[in-house]
């Protein structure tokens, strides 16, 4: 519980400080941290326009989308503080979870026929299906050098594994921050800032939806940063601390979290859409990596 | 089950040859209840008393007895085919009802009877253990499921299709009856259970991958598959939903049965196993992607979930052969688990294809699009089958997925360093299944019900009729029902696997029972959200001004239908990253340089199956050494003569040299 509160808090300032980093770097003052917030409250008040092409998939997919990121929040421990459920493998319900919303995220875009959307949901798909096995790889390396199944347990005994590890918490960030820039559709993969339809991704999949549609699925877009930080902070938090001075840290990451969007955004251009793909395989490799390295630690490999 | 019971079946199966044309599908349907009713009370009897001995009964016919034996395992097969063999029958009423007029009432007779032999040679496969008695059953499987191919033999493509797969069936029969000869040579007497004996006595490897293959060509294993998806979708869509939902599990089934003897080298053939479904499950998968034909999509689809339920039985034999009851246990419960659940959700997205394809009369998805306004119902349970089919939760197919993930992530931490490396790359094999399902079923379902449609049909495309969506519906209510309620069918089977294989139940069932119970939980509240989310919607939109317009189309407003996304536009970036092992043909002129006005222009794909045309490749070279030795056959008797006499020439010789 305790996570889907903070998360949501956080969620709050998420885009703000993305939006407020990349203005301050271009020479920009930027507008203040809650104006993202501002916009989708406004949106929430309006009302909206439905294309005639669409079923009721199209009205029911922010639903299940935003439903389905909520419901993980759920599943996510805080550190050293295990979750309302908690249970062996709740890490691969996760993943179902977050790919149960994209599917009807998608199947919601291919609903309004339009040849744009089709283009950004075949994308969605395919870069979602190429990052998947990192995610998997990654709590593979940590099951193997912890002996465990839940993400409480995993992350609990990861922090007592000893400075040995810190390799492994380090690719770990790493790839966690990747892939939720990927997940997110943020910059090397796809620019939320572009103005040609032919080239997003993400917000040429929202084409059509408008009014509440479309802040349900900025609200679902908002809280996916949060929980994809709150996974990092599982893996950097020591868990011996005092919780207000875990909560402070936590905040703390998701802030440095931001910011490390907002740079890497403003530094990086986008990649061409060819290379994505590659890009995205990347990450299971150096995945694969990490997973190497702990076979090493454990003393499998050179005994 | 008593003789009376067994050949009273046997006798009304007969009559539906002959019972006039207004009463058949009702007698056929009767004859199939009677025959579930009695093949389902001892299977229960079984399931739900864990630890029963197998029973056995003999049924005395007038050419000698029968042995048929229940064991939990031939229970939960039996419920299976059951269950599936009657939502056919249910469907198929409507499905065959355009055909009443077009076939005479023999051709129907002799569909309803087929159906019905091979829902009975299917129970027969399970029941029998002996050897000979097993093979005719198989046989008849074989030849039944062949005739329900037929159905539609006026089609050229039909019956090409059926010959061939009586053929690779018949290549499948002759490699389990020398298996089970070789069995009889070394212990004399053809059966299952003398096997035990071989095993301890012999190696275990060749004989169980001679079983394996000939069981492979059932279950559609790559690269046994060939047949697959030509069969299925030539088939009239209840015969595939059978054939899919269980016919190709009876190659799961034999493979399960001989394994259970097994004494040695256990581990090495779990490898194997678990290799050739990982193969399997991601080749059969990436080829689905490629195809335009509905049901063919699906039957790759069939290869990738016996791939799936490949993994599990490989990481259960491997946990078997290591000593280690997790990985045995998760295994083989996610593989027998994901049995029922493949069952499930392909004969209700076999049905709701076979619906498209009744309203819409093309399987082709470019021509389709839009259809879940004309039937919202079909849609909505083809779109339930998709999301259970990509293992997304609450549905069942995450279920067994899980359980199988929870095997393989067990699995990694072993003594054993190839063990680590075998498991994280059967991970990674997984979840790119499962990623890849939902590239696939996005794509199957958006341009089949989504969007509006690509062609305009000269006849009205109009919801089926309340018949055919009552099976579906049935289907469809287990499917949420396994996926939120996982307990209630896995305790069973969880109980029977721990008496089989010996396990101590006590920290397996405690984890099982913790996930499960909190998937039903994470389940419940997903649904209570959405609803909830769902209803503050309405209210609100309610209070809005809600103004519905054409498709937004960047400013462009000449689009047309055409111009949608299609099935192939969808798959392109996907088949260019895989582009050695996906190959699709293109015909198309290229514009030239001197057209300034455009002028109509066509552009057509044509997937193709790379092992198939690998295997034509060496068919093909076959053919060429037989031509070039057909010379010899020269149609001259003094050559035969000769060729006789060389021939007896030469075994003296041999016979002289001593060596022969």
């Amino acid at each position: 519980m305790i996570v889907l509160i903070l998360a949501i808090f956080t969620a709050l300032f998420f885009p703000g400080i993305i939006v407020r980093v990349k203005s301050i770097l271009s020479g920009r003052k930027g507008p203040g941290l809650m104006q993202p917030w501002k916009n989708i409250l406004l949106l929430f008040r309006k009302g909206s326009v439905i294309s005639k092409t669409t079923s009721f998939i199209f009205r029911i997919a922010p639903v299940i989308y935003l439903s389905t990121i909520l419901v993980s929040l759920l599943l996510l421990p805080f550190p050293g503080l295990p979750s309302l459920f908690d249970f062996t493998a709740d890490f691969i319900l996760l993943a179902y979870l977050l790919a149960l919303g994209k599917f009807f995220f998608i199947i919601g875009a291919m609903d309004t026929g339009s040849s744009f959307e089709g283009m950004g949901a075949n994308r969605e798909a395919l870069y979602s299906l190429l990052a998947e096995p990192a995610f998997f790889i990654l709590f593979g390396t940590l099951a193997l050098l912890t002996g465990h199944l839940s993400m409480h347990s995993i992350f609990n005994y990861f922090q007592m594994s000893g400075y040995d590890s810190v390799i492994i918490g380090i690719i770990a960030v790493y790839i966690l921050i990747q892939i939720g820039m990927i997940e997110n559709s943020r910059m090397p993969v796809d620019d939320p800032k572009t103005h040609l339809e032919l080239t997003m991704i993400h917000e040429v999949m929202v084409l059509d939806h408008s009014g509440f549609d479309l802040a349900l699925i900025q609200t679902g877009t908002a809280l996916k940063f949060a929980l994809y930080g709150t996974l990092i902070a599982n893996i950097l938090i020591p868990v011996s601390w005092e919780i207000p001075g875990r909560i402070a840290v936590y905040l703390l990451i998701q802030v440095i979290f931001a910011t490390i969007i907002g740079i890497l955004e403003s530094f990086r251009a986008r990649k061409k859409l060819m290379k994505n793909p590659q890009f995205i395989a990347t990450l299971s490799s150096i995945a694969l990596v990490a997973f190497i390295i702990s076979l090493l630690m454990i003393s499998k490999l050179i005994q | 089950m008593e003789n009376i019971y067994l050949i009273t079946a046997v006798v009304l199966s007969f009559l539906i040859l002959v019972v006039p044309s207004r009463l058949r599908y009702y007698f056929s349907l009767g004859v199939s209840l009677y025959v579930v009713t009695i093949t389902s009370i001892p299977a229960v009897a079984v399931m739900i008393t864990p630890g029963t001995q197998p029973e056995s009964f003999v049924f005395g016919g007038f050419l000698g007895s029968l042995t048929l034996t229940i064991d939990w395992l031939t229970g939960f097969f039996i419920l299976v085919t059951n269950f599936t063999a009657l939502t056919g029958i249910l469907y198929s009423r409507g499905y065959l009802e355009p055909y009443l007029e077009k076939k005479s009432p023999a051709q129907l007779s002799l569909h309803n009877f087929s159906y019905t032999w091979l829902h009975f040679s299917m129970l027969g496969v399970l029941l029998l253990r002996e050897g000979i008695s097993f093979l005719i059953s198989w046989e008849l499987m074989a030849v039944s499921s062949f005739m329900l191919i037929l159905f539609e033999a006026e089609k050229r493509a039909t019956l090409k299709t059926a010959v061939n797969y009586l053929i690779q069936m018949h290549i499948g029969l002759v490699m389990l009856v020398i298996a089970f000869l070789i069995c009889e040579a070394e212990t004399g007497k053809m059966s299952f259970d003398t096997l035990k004996i071989y095993f301890s006595q012999h190696t275990n490897i060749g004989l169980f991958l001679l079983f394996f293959s000939g069981f492979a060509i059932k279950a559609g294993f790559i690269p046994f598959h060939t047949w697959l998806p030509e069969a299925h979708p030539a088939a009239p869509s209840h015969v595939s939903g059978l054939m899919s939902g269980v016919m190709i599990k009876m190659g799961i089934y034999g493979i399960m049965r001989v394994s259970m003897y097994l004494q040695h080298d256990i581990y090495t053939i779990g490898l194997i196993v678990l290799i050739i479904s990982v193969i399997s499950g991601v080749l059969g998968v990436m080829m689905a992607i490629v195809q335009h034909d509905l049901k063919k999509l699906l039957a790759y689809h069939s290869i990738e979930n016996i791939g799936i339920i490949g993994i599990g039985l490989g990481i259960g034999l491997m946990g078997w052969g290591s000593n280690n009851p997790v990985l045995l246990f998760f295994g083989i419960c996610g593989g027998l688990l994901h049995v029922l659940n493949h069952s499930l959700f392909k004969s209700l997205l076999f049905f709701s294809a076979g619906s498209v394809y009744k309203s819409c009369h093309t399987r082709n998805i470019e021509q389709l699009g839009g259809v879940i306004h004309k039937m919202p119902y079909t849609g909505s349970l083809f779109l339930l089958g998709s999301l259970a089919i990509c293992g997304l939760p609450p549905l069942n197919g995450f279920v067994s997925e899980i359980l199988i993930y929870i095997g393989l992530f067990n699995g990694l931490s072993s003594w054993s360093v190839y063990q680590s490396i075998t498991m994280i790359l059967a991970i990674i094999a997984l979840t790119m299944i499962g990623g890849l399902a939902i590239f696939c079923f996005t794509k199957a379902f958006s341009i089949v019900f989504l969007g509006s449609p690509r062609k305009e049909f000269d006849h009205e495309v109009q919801e089926v009729s309340t018949g055919m969506l009552f099976p579906q519906f049935v289907i469809a209510g287990f499917i949420i029902l396994i996926g939120l309620l996982p307990y209630l069918f896995l305790k069973p089977m969880a109980e029977m696997i721990f008496t089989q294989y010996q396990i101590q139940s006590f920290p397996l069932l405690t984890t099982l029972t913790r996930t499960l119970s909190m998937i039903s939980l994470v389940g419940f509240i997903l649904i209570l959200l959405i609803v909830i989310l769902y209803f503050i919607r309405s209210r609100i939109m309610r209070s809005r001004t809600v103004a519905s317009g054409p498709t937004w189309g960047c400013g462009y407003t000449a689009g047309n239908a055409r111009q949608q996304y299609t099935g192939t536009s969808f798959a392109t970036p996907f088949i260019e990253l895989a582009e050695p092992i996906l190959q699709s043909n293109k015909e198309y002129e290229p514009i030239s340089d001197e057209e300034i006005f455009p002028t109509p222009h066509s552009f057509v794909t044509h997937p193709v199956d790379t092992f198939r045309s690998t295997l034509n490749r060496l068919i093909d070279f076959m053919m060429l050494i037989l031509k070039k030795l057909a010379r010899l056959q020269t149609g001259n008797i003094q050559h035969y003569i000769l060729y006789a006499f060389i021939f007896i020439i030469l075994i003296f010789m041999l016979l002289y040299l001593h060596i022969l």
